[in-house]
């Protein structure tokens, strides 16, 4: 008989890499369903595409690699990672631009810098950047949200259909009539014009606190993202941190200045505010190591995210603040790093 | 001839400017987005890299030795005055077109190097030879890079040929996205930063492949000697 003598720790908890993801999985339906009824199901098709791309290119890599394909295709992380963009992405959006991104996502951002547990950047948000860049038009492309005509029940399957697959509709009808700036972009185009917020919060794609349809996803993802606090898969201290980068500076300046700074609710309820704080900012392999570590790494995501939303030449931050903040990830690490016991400080 | 068949497969491939020695980078990176403009560059390097190694190497014995990198300066900027002129005579689009790179070719770090390393140190023609080895090395790598560049990036191939080869030459463009939309990002900085790296990625898994074939031959070969 062998006795198999492995090294400490000999007693393992119940959570592995396929569980844990598939957790995340999970705690991702409310978001989904609220993007479902709001924006229509073309963000279904997007998942689709990204699922199928993401897995592809997985076993494809890991096969070039001589990594063990089945291991590494079953334990759900190139499924979050797919999602994750997925959702990210406006519900109208061809199909190679997800695939595109996800490719990048994958090959580039995963698997070139030594796959699960090596990437120094968040794959999905960096799949993200490069069609931020890549594709503008494409990207700030969001359809109307439901409850604004015409929205997207005005469109037949057949037309998103051929619009996921050809980036072109009918020639009856214009792609441009059902598609609208989202709510982060209204606003920082709208100020730009010298307009005040309270004339701009009174137009129709303005609920009652952000952008309509966008509060309630929002909170079905915060809501999906608490379950994963509960199920203690994510600790508090990154999403914690990141609200407060965020939420301080714009309750600062909303204080000092209402009429052209939207209310930190708006900041909390609108874009991809919640996804990011509770699902792409907490990815366990990008964010700092410490505790200490991760308050930083989070703050610093909430306040870049702050900056760029206010400032910067994109509507949404997030993106560009996490793969900042993933740079910075070693800094952060080198200098949080716990003291050793029986060592100085 | 065996030494002239040795520095050209140095600047060609072994020691390749752009992929292994890694020197002028930044020409490098900027300049490829088509592939006429790093073809142009690639010309415009070259001529400079050739009459400088021809030149330092027949002034080596009367250069100071402490004094030799100013020198070495005042001899490339000389040049690099002279093509950037020629250009501004013959190519004057293509001149506007590369702009400030073209000056640049005075702190491209692989002509000084060339000077330092070789040039300082043997005659004239096997220096001039080096020249236009690594010249002809480090245009190879911006042509490839500038034609995938080009071909991912805006879907065309051997736009602006007119600019180098001539009105007639504007044909020769080949449409293969039509629209000129491609994948945006490669055209920018990031994608110059990423095709690089695959291409040196590309080069290092080749020699890996080569430097294996040859071990495991030499290792048949001194079976074969111990068992014969």
């Amino acid at each position: 008989m062998k006795f198999a003598n492995n090294a400490a720790p000999h007693w393992r908890g119940a959570e592995s890499v396929p569980v844990l993801m598939r957790q995340v999985l999970y705690a991702l339906v409310p978001a989904l369903i609220g993007l479902v009824w709001f924006f229509g199901s073309g963000i279904i098709l997007n998942i689709l595409v990204a699922a199928v791309v993401a897995l592809g290119c997985e076993a494809l890599v890991l096969r070039i690699r001589k990594r063990p394909v089945g291991l590494f295709i079953s334990d759900y992380s190139a499924l979050v990672t797919a999602v994750l963009l997925a959702m990210s992405l406006p519900p109208l959006t061809p199909w190679w631009v997800t695939a595109t991104g996800t490719v990048f996502a994958i090959v580039f951002a995963k698997h070139l810098y030594g796959g699960l547990g090596h990437n120094v950047f968040n794959p999905a948000m960096a799949g993200y950047a490069v069609l931020l860049v890549s594709f503008p038009e494409d990207m700030a492309a969001w359809p109307l949200p439901r409850g604004v005509a015409p929205d997207q029940q005005a469109l037949s399957l057949l037309t998103v259909l051929q619009y996921w697959a050809t980036g072109a509709m009918p020639i009856d009808v214009s792609v441009d009539a059902f598609t609208a700036a989202t709510p982060l972009n209204s606003v920082k185009g709208q100020l730009g014009m010298m307009r005040t917020m309270q004339e701009i919060v009174g137009g129709p794609l303005f609920g009652n606190i952000a952008g309509r349809g966008w509060e309630w996803i929002n909170t079905a993802t915060a809501l999906g993202g608490g379950w994963l606090l509960y199920r203690r898969i994510i600790r508090w201290q990154i999403p914690t941190a990141m609200l407060i980068g965020l939420l301080v500076p714009a309750l600062v300046l909303y204080i000092v200045d209402p009429a052209t700074h939207p209310s930190p609710a708006f900041h909390l309820l609108s874009g991809g505010t919640m996804l990011g704080v509770f699902f792409i900012a907490t990815d366990p392999v990008s964010a700092a190591a410490s505790n200490r570590g991760r308050l930083i790494y989070g703050l610093g995501i909430g306040i870049i995210t702050y900056v760029v939303r206010n400032w910067g030449a994109y509507p949404d931050g997030i993106a560009f603040a996490v793969l900042l903040m993933n740079l910075a990830v070693p800094l952060i690490d080198r200098y949080t790093r716990p003291r050793i016991y029986g060592h100085g400080t | 001839m065996n030494e002239f068949r040795q520095i050209f497969l140095d600047g060609l491939w072994r020691n390749n400017p752009g992929l292994t020695q890694m020197l002028g980078i930044c020409p490098l990176l900027a300049v490829s987005n088509t592939l006429i403009n790093g073809l142009s560059l690639g010309i415009a390097t070259s001529l400079v890299l050739i009459a400088t190694s021809a030149l330092v190497s027949l002034t080596r014995r009367w250069l100071f030795f402490e004094l030799r990198l100013p020198m070495f300066v005042l001899i490339i900027a000389s040049l690099v005055t002279v093509v950037e002129l020629l250009f501004q005579a013959f190519f004057y689009e293509l001149y506007l077109g590369l702009g400030i790179f073209v000056p640049l070719i005075v702190t491209n770090c692989l002509i000084l190097g060339r000077a330092e390393v070789f040039a300082s140190h043997r005659a004239w023609l096997p220096s001039a030879a080096d020249g236009l080895a690594q010249g002809a090395g480090f245009t190879l790598v911006l042509v490839v890079l500038g034609g995938l560049r080009e071909i991912i990036g805006r879907g065309s191939l051997l736009h602006g040929a007119d600019m180098l080869f001539g009105r007639g030459a504007a044909a020769l463009e080949i449409t293969i996205l039509p629209g000129n939309n491609g994948l945006l990002m490669v055209l920018l900085p990031p994608g110059a930063f990423l095709s690089l790296a695959l291409l040196v990625a590309l080069k290092n898994h080749l020699t890996g492949l080569q430097t294996a074939r040859q071990t495991s031959k030499a290792l048949l070969h001194a079976d074969a000697e111990a068992a014969g």
